[in-house]
């Protein structure tokens, strides 16, 4: 047998992959062990897990393969340190000692790390993967198609920030590139960074922020910022950018541009302004992904089409490329950040260097992305009972009972069971789910259990086979990437009073029969379940609808804002005592808030630093 | 001595060689940084990682 371990470390989202004979057999990533958000240090914890998952040490890996290459990074950084000097002196001034101190040596790095585990471990085991192809290689070899345009739109790798490939079999040859600074993710980020949210994990909130505004900045954006061609190839001006030589994200000339300073995070109100810039660089995205995509398919001709990179997390314009029809078939990797370049790595030395050949099987090769660890009942019973839980154990059927029940209820429920998703979403692994139907459920869950801003949207799992009579969606969303509109039928009609009502006043408006997860412009993130992978959430969602006549619930990630998502049961436990989660169903084990110890209960409002 | 002949064969690799003069130059400017400085703590913004 041969294993190879994939990393992605050092930048942000570190994580481990480990494929058996170009199989996946975990991933996870290093974030839920250490409960440190984003966390980019040397993904030890996550390697232990998914070698201990395949039982075998690290000395049985055959190769361990890094997801991109830090001297052409150096390069990028060196060439652009030149391209702008004397500015960026203060940059260069903080970024050189990491890079003489650690990335420029890095296999050492990861040499010294990995003999931690295994004392004879070699460096010739040691790979090295461009970072575009580490997620171009996570895009196409899990996916369920045979051939396909593979496109990767990210920030920025080591020089490339979006590229386009064709996959054929085992084979993923690189088309073209776009270099830095021109990226799609930076520009997005920009905007990110000008409205007041966190670089690399507030881009979720722009997109969520869009819906309340005007894209009135569209055009100003494309005349000033934006140089973009037919193609959807671009160059971004940089008059208005600090990235390549400053500690900001966007320059003066920017907030001249739009008449307003950067907005400072948690004091400055959001106010209908930066609901517009956020309408408005969520168009202009949209509208290069649409050119980009338009143009692929005329050029190659080829119907499906691979997504990965940080942008392919963009699910409003995935909704919106797929709906677009340039391409039948659309696959977006559910770990496209950077976690996802560990197993794109692992993947690229399966295929490309050993020149192994690959399966493709209906469905696809992520089993659904529950990668992570799994708990068995009874290990569950005794860490629960370790941290002073009380429980009630059941039988299966009836812990599905007793769950669905109390989410007919309205309560909000705290869903952990089997394996822990890989990615940033939750999926019905280690979620926290609620009665769609309810009016104050999103309310109740951004404020009283996720402590996070009222206007961002939750986003519903439905069982597979009824998606279409609830949403403009036929098709899979396994792992929540497409957003499409709720059905017409369930609509409600807006009264005119409702209509005039400007941004986040239209968050109380209920627009449907499902209003928790529908967001002000009839929107919906949705994740379609599948018996076939997730057998118990399907079964759950089953049994709410023979109680309510309703075949979805809420599902957001089990955790608090600016925690990783639980990983483990007594993780699961303090996040159930931190907040107002009021039933939490754990392998066969379901806790009632009212039956705990409120002696147990913990301050999780301001427990993690906020994202 | 790895080291500096793996960046040796990289810069054969880009046909970059008019790096090397750059390089030492900043070597010993991010030496001199280094010696400098207390810690390698990571700067937050993107594009540097």
């Amino acid at each position: 047998m041969t294993y190879i371990l994939g990393i992605s470390a050092l930048y942000h989202d570190s994580a481990a992959a480990l494929l058996r004979d170009g199989e996946i057999v975990a991933a996870a990533q290093e974030e839920r062990f250490s409960r440190r958000k984003h966390d980019p240090g040397f993904p030890e914890l996550a390697i232990e897990y998914v070698l201990q998952e395949s039982g075998i040490s690290l000395a049985e890996v055959d190769n361990v393969v890094f997801y991109d290459k830090p001297f052409l990074k150096f390069e990028r950084l060196i060439e652009t340190y030149i391209a702008v000097a004397p500015k960026g002196f203060n940059s260069f001034r903080m970024a050189m000692p990491v890079w003489l101190r650690e990335k420029l040596f890095l296999k050492d790095l990861l040499a010294k790390q990995l003999r931690k585990m295994d004392p004879d471990f070699t460096v010739d085991k040691l790979l090295f993967a461009e970072h575009h192809v580490s997620h171009a290689a996570s895009a196409f070899y899990p996916s369920p198609f045979e051939e396909a345009i593979v496109l990767t739109v990210d920030g920025v790798g080591e020089w490339a920030t979006t590229t386009v490939g064709v996959g054929r079999g085992n084979e993923l040859t690189m088309l073209k590139e776009l270099h830095f600074p021109h990226s799609l993710g930076l520009l997005y980020s920009a905007f990110t960074y000008y409205t007041g949210f966190k670089v690399n994990s507030g881009e979720y909130k722009v997109m969520g922020l869009a819906p309340y505004g005007d894209p009135k900045y569209k055009d100003l954006i494309l005349e000033h910022l934006v140089d973009l061609k037919e193609d959807g190839s671009f160059r971004l001006n940089q008059k208005y950018f600090n990235y390549t030589s400053g500690l900001t994200m966007t320059s003066k000339a920017l907030e001249d541009l739009f008449g307003h300073p950067v907005r400072k995070p948690e004091t400055d109100q959001l106010t209908q302004f930066h609901m517009d810039i956020a309408a408005s660089v969520q168009a202009v995205t949209e509208e290069i992904m649409l050119r980009i995509t338009r143009d692929l398919a005329r050029e190659h001709g080829i119907r499906n089409l691979c997504m990965a990179g940080g942008v392919a997390l963009n699910c409003v314009a995935n909704g919106k490329i797929l709906r677009d029809g340039a391409f039948d078939n659309l696959w977006v990797q559910p770990a496209a950040g950077d976690a996802g370049g560990a197993l794109g790595a692992a993947y690229a030395a399966w295929h490309q260097e050993l020149k192994k050949p690959r399966k493709v099987e209906q469905g696809d090769q992520m089993r659904g992305a529950y990668l992570g660890p799994k708990y068995e009942d009874g290990d569950i019973a005794r860490e629960l009972t370790e941290v002073g839980a009380k429980f009630t154990t059941y039988e299966n059927g009836e812990m599905i009972g007793e769950t669905a029940q109390a989410l007919a209820d309205g309560k909000a429920v705290g869903w952990f069971q089997g394996r822990m998703e890989f990615g940033p979403r939750a999926l019905g692994a280690r979620s926290i789910l609620g009665d769609p139907r309810s009016e104050s459920m999103q309310k109740t869950l951004n404020l009283k259990v996720k402590y996070r801003e009222s206007f961002r949207p939750f986003a519903p799992s439905v069982l597979r086979e009824d998606v279409a009579e609830w949403f403009e969606l036929d098709g899979d969303s396994p792992y929540m990437l497409i957003v499409a509109d709720v059905q017409d039928r369930i609509r409600r009609q807006m009264t005119d009073e409702e209509n005039a009502l400007f941004g986040i006043e239209k968050l109380n408006v209920k627009r449907s029969e499902i209003p928790a997860v529908t967001h002000v412009d009839y929107s919906a993130r949705i994740q379609t379940v599948h018996e076939q992978t997730n057998p118990q959430y399907h079964a759950l969602i089953s049994r709410f609808k023979e109680l309510t006549g309703c075949s979805l619930v809420v599902n957001t990630s089990f955790n608090v804002r600016g925690e990783p998502i639980v990983c483990t049961p007594t993780d699961a436990f303090r996040c159930f005592m931190g907040t107002d989660i009021e039933v939490l169903a754990i392998g066969n084990c379901l806790l009632r808030k009212e039956d705990q110890d409120p002696s147990l209960k913990e301050n999780y409002e301001t427990k993690y630093e906020l994202d | 001595m790895t080291f500096v002949s793996e960046i040796w064969s990289f810069m054969k690799v880009r046909k970059k060689f008019w790096l090397l003069p750059i390089l030492i130059v900043l070597g010993v400017f991010g030496g001199l940084i280094v010696i400098s400085q207390g810690s390698a703590v990571a700067p937050f913004i993107y594009t540097l990682f």
